[in-house]
């Protein structure tokens, strides 16, 4: 059942175009991330479902009840932005409880929601504390603690963590979404961050020049990427210059001596051919040839960058103590049809 | 950084004397107990602040100065709320030029003003009233006000105002609950300097007050084309003094150096 | 007072910033405004003895002042003496403000407020002070007396010199805080390059660091010169009767010649004066230094 629906939602600021016919239908309580590049117009977007900004077309439904001609200090949504945007006059409680104070909560039910959701963020201990004296982190735990409290229909989160330093970013992750899943809350984060959004969202809206892209869930966006961008901006993609023959009435893809079969529709002639850095493996022989140009430690695993005939190449290699081939070291690559995808017609792009 | 030598120290010594030398002057002759103009070198004696209080003319200009202050000042930052959070929130077409319009009364000499509104009032039929003072008080006052307002509201991130919406509050309440109380210190802090150019003010005021409003500066220059006695160097010390109240309050609220210079210290 | 603060209606101007601006525009535009232009006519009506301001228009009062070499000592004397304030406190100013830049906190900010204190001291109390100090039996003479500087006190009272020293004194915070100013954006590295770079401290000085403070004293300059040139109370004060500058000569004709008219043109053509230097030499400085800072 939707919840929250958008249909065709559209924003052009005279010529230019930041949100083009956006329709996303959110179900009560799913998590959904609006992932792109900046000026994608994803921030356009939320800001648009809260009010901050009018669309030119388009409607926007929540639980049934149009939106739009609601004024956007009633319509009972939850905020957290970029910049955290706390009063600093006042202390963490007195944030927190400023929604509350808006519906006009009795006093005593006030105190005791503030407290339950300080402490759902684990700040209990600093509730008399003013925003200018906590760290980052605490500010932003304040910010989704005070638009947590007011039990909103949708959560909007702009960016939320973009301002935390990566470890802390991994942590707020996990803590968002396990709070998420406690309260149901159905929530849109906008973030930029493709990681992000792949590890908190049921479903991903990835967005480019103002248009939905895909809209899908995490795995499936990723195995399956409806188009070249989202291929390039879910992690990483390989590209390499193949070429499409015909033998023995079988298509065949090849790049040298290293061959796959092919779809019987695909054209002969040059190829693109696009896979992943995990799904690429060393082996003997029988593979692509290259040589191991660099080897890059990122703690976790190697990135080694291999310069081939077909392309340079990138392969991610898990540090599980296994022997690395060194710098200037002749090797070998190969993965599987299924783990490629094969675009005839053209060479890769630059 | 590298360190003052000694000529730069002499140098600024000799400064500081300079700068320090009339208004320690003026207290000191406060405080004599002579007649006349001397230093008090045979003690000091409070005589001349008790003539203050039996001198009429000086108790009521002061009185004048003092309402005089607090309704320009007022009303110059109601004028500079609504004007300063305009300028500081919207981008629209004339912004520079509003901008710079409110800081043209500092661009025309105090005497050429002072003989405008003596001119524009004797015909408008409120020349000498408390009236006239205020408006021309509020014309010069106001681009300082103005100015503090702005500078303290520049700074405020936008987004907390639209925090406060999306969490219920009406446009009046996020004004009294949140705006307003995020620019206080550049409210308050340009309330006291929009007072204290007020109280100060002489050069415009001279020309267009009359013997019923006239205020303090302006009694202590008319007094002082006569003579120099003690009295005034009594009323100077007390000026004095009050000045440098008002000056603990500003740099409570807002921080003297940061107002004068726009760099804090904090 | 509506908290548009968000983005309605972008396809249509938006009311609110203007409804905002509108009574502070309203009551400076109409106070400046009329005010300014009623002293303009004003400045081109006739003044007689017996029959008071005539409503008749001609320049004749500016032919009367470009033509009567009273006035032309007069305007002289003002701008003399604004010319002469300036480079003082560009001499003083400059430097202290160089030196305060390169303390330490406390002395610093405490020695700051010292300096840019007086600035919230009515202009007649400051300029008390120097008419107590000055006079035959005044602290400066005695003290320069006592020094052996002199042999009989000097005549500072009633004269130009009490007057540009006095002036100095009220105007040199504008200096240091324009100089100041421009200190405060300089990145201190860049003294520090150079010395790694191997220049002398008199060359950083003057190659370095006066270029970059330059603008800084410029603009104080245009402030305080148009501030002397328009100064009342400390020439009133100082200079007395005999000496007249030109907001002084304005009072009297208004005060006690009653010749408004007259007045009104004397401080038409100060305002003409001082309007074309500020604008003149601020397009000069943003020109010559526009490049460099923004």
């Amino acid at each position: 059942m939707s919840f929250l629906v958008l249909d065709q939602l559209t924003k052009a600021y005279g010529d230019v175009i930041a949100v083009d016919r956006l329709s996303l239908e959110v179900a009560k309580g799913e998590f959904v991330s609006l992932l792109g590049p900046s000026g994608c117009g994803k921030t356009t977007t939320l800001q648009m479902i809260a009010g901050f900004v009018e669309p030119t077309n388009g409607r926007i439904t929540l639980d049934n009840g149009d939106l739009l001609s609601v004024r956007p200090n009633k319509r009972a949504l939850g905020i957290v932005f970029q910049s955290y945007a706390l009063f600093p006059h006042m202390t963490a409680a007195e944030n927190v409880a400023f929604g509350l104070e808006m519906q006009h909560v009795p006093r005593a039910e006030r105190d005791r929601r503030v407290a339950e959701t300080l402490s759902l963020v684990g700040l209990s201990a600093l509730a008399d504390r003013f925003p200018r004296k906590m760290s980052g982190g605490q500010q932003q735990r304040v910010a989704l603690a005070r638009a947590l409290v007011i039990r909103p229909r949708v959560l909007l989160l702009d960016e939320p963590l973009s301002n935390l330093d990566a470890k802390l970013r991994e942590e707020m992750q996990i803590e968002l979404r396990q709070i998420q899943r406690t309260l149901g809350t159905t929530t849109i984060l906008v973030t930029h961050d493709q990681s992000e959004a792949m590890a908190l969202s049921d479903r991903i809206v990835i967005m480019n020049r103002g248009r939905a892209e895909q809209i899908a869930r995490p795995d499936e966006a990723y195995a399956r990427p409806a188009s070249e961008f989202v291929a390039n901006f879910l992690g990483k993609t390989n590209q390499l210059a193949a070429s499409i023959r015909e033998t023995d009435g079988r298509k065949i893809v090849s790049i040298g001596a290293a061959l796959w079969p092919a779809a019987d529709a695909m054209h002969c002639g040059p190829a693109t051919v696009a896979v992943r850095p995990e799904r690429i493996a060393l082996t003997a022989n029988g593979g692509v040839p290259g040589i191991l140009r660099h080897r890059v430690f990122h703690g976790s695993h190697w990135l080694l960058q291999v310069e081939t005939d077909a392309g340079a190449v990138t392969i991610i290699r898990q540090n599980d103590g296994q022997a690395l081939p060194r710098e200037g070291e002749a090797i070998q690559l190969s993965w599987r049809a299924e783990d490629m995808s094969v675009t005839p017609g053209k060479g890769p792009d630059a | 950084m590298s360190r003052n030598g000694p000529l730069a120290l002499v140098f600024h010594g000799a400064f500081i004397v300079y700068i320090l030398a009339p208004i320690l002057v003026v207290c000191a002759v406060a405080f004599t107990s002579k007649g006349y103009l001397s230093l008090p070198t045979d003690g000091l004696s409070l005589r001349w602040f008790h003539a203050i209080a039996a001198n009429r003319d000086f108790v009521d200009a002061f009185w004048s100065s003092l309402w005089l202050g607090t309704m320009s000042a007022t009303i110059a930052i109601g004028l500079s709320i609504p004007a300063a959070l305009a300028i500081a929130r919207y981008r629209f077409v004339g912004r520079d030029a509003i901008t710079t319009l409110f800081q043209a009364p500092l661009m025309i000499p105090p005497a050429v003003l002072g003989i405008a509104f003596l001119r524009f009032f004797t015909q408008a039929g409120i020349s000498g009233t408390f009236i006239g003072l205020v408006l021309s008080h509020v014309v010069i006052i106001t681009p300082f006000a103005i100015r503090l307002v702005l500078s303290a509201s520049t700074g405020m991130d936008p987004q907390i105002e639209h925090a406060a919406i999306s969490l219920g509050a009406s446009a009046l309440a996020t004004f009294r609950r949140v705006t307003l109380q995020m620019i206080l210190p550049g409210v308050v802090s340009g309330w006291v300097l929009a007072f204290i150019t007020s109280f100060d003010e002489v050069t415009m005021t001279v020309f267009i007050a009359s013997p019923r409003t006239t205020t303090l500066p302006v009694r202590l220059f008319l007094y002082i084309q006569d003579n120099i006695d003690p009295l005034v160097a009594a009323v100077s010390a007390a000026l004095i003094a009050l000045t440098v109240v008002a000056m603990i309050i500003l740099d409570r609220t807002y921080g003297l150096d940061r107002l004068l210079v726009g760099r804090g210290s904090d | 007072m509506s908290a548009a603060t968000f983005d309605r209606r972008n396809e249509r101007v938006p009311l609110a910033p203007y409804l905002l601006s509108g009574p502070a525009l309203l009551v400076l535009g109409t106070l400046l405004v009329i005010p300014l232009v009623a002293t303009a006519v004003l400045s081109l009506h006739s003044f007689s003895l017996y029959k008071g301001i005539q409503n008749v228009y001609n320049f004749d009062n500016y032919v009367d002042i470009f033509s009567d070499p009273y006035f032309y000592a007069i305007y002289a004397r003002t701008f003399r003496i604004a010319l002469i304030v300036t480079l003082l406190s560009i001499l003083l100013g400059a430097p202290e403000a160089y030196i305060l830049n390169r303390m330490r906190d406390p002395w610093r900010s405490g020695f700051l407020l010292v300096v840019l204190g007086p600035l919230f001291i009515s202009v007649i109390s400051r300029t008390l002070g120097w008419a107590l100090l000055f006079g035959s039996t005044g602290l400066v003479n005695q003290g320069l007396v006592a020094l052996g500087l002199i042999d009989r006190p000097l005549q500072f009272m009633y004269s130009e010199t009490g007057i540009v020293i006095a002036l100095t004194h009220v105007l040199v915070p504008f200096m240091v805080i324009s100089v100041w100013a421009s200190l405060q954006r300089l990145d201190p590295q860049i003294e520090n390059a150079a010395l790694s770079l191997g220049a002398p401290s008199g060359t950083i000085l003057r190659r370095i660091l006066l270029p970059q403070v330059l603008p800084g004293v410029l603009s104080g300059s245009i402030i305080v010169f148009a501030l002397a040139a328009s100064a009342f109370a400390t020439p009133a004060i100082i200079g007395g009767r005999r000496l007249q500058v030109a907001a002084t000569l304005a009072y009297d004709e208004f005060l006690n010649t009653l010749n408004w008219p007259l007045g009104a043109a004397i401080a038409m053509l100060l305002l003409v004066a001082i309007l074309a230097i500020i604008v003149g030499c601020n397009r000069l400085v943003e020109r010559r230094y526009a490049q460099v800072f923004e």
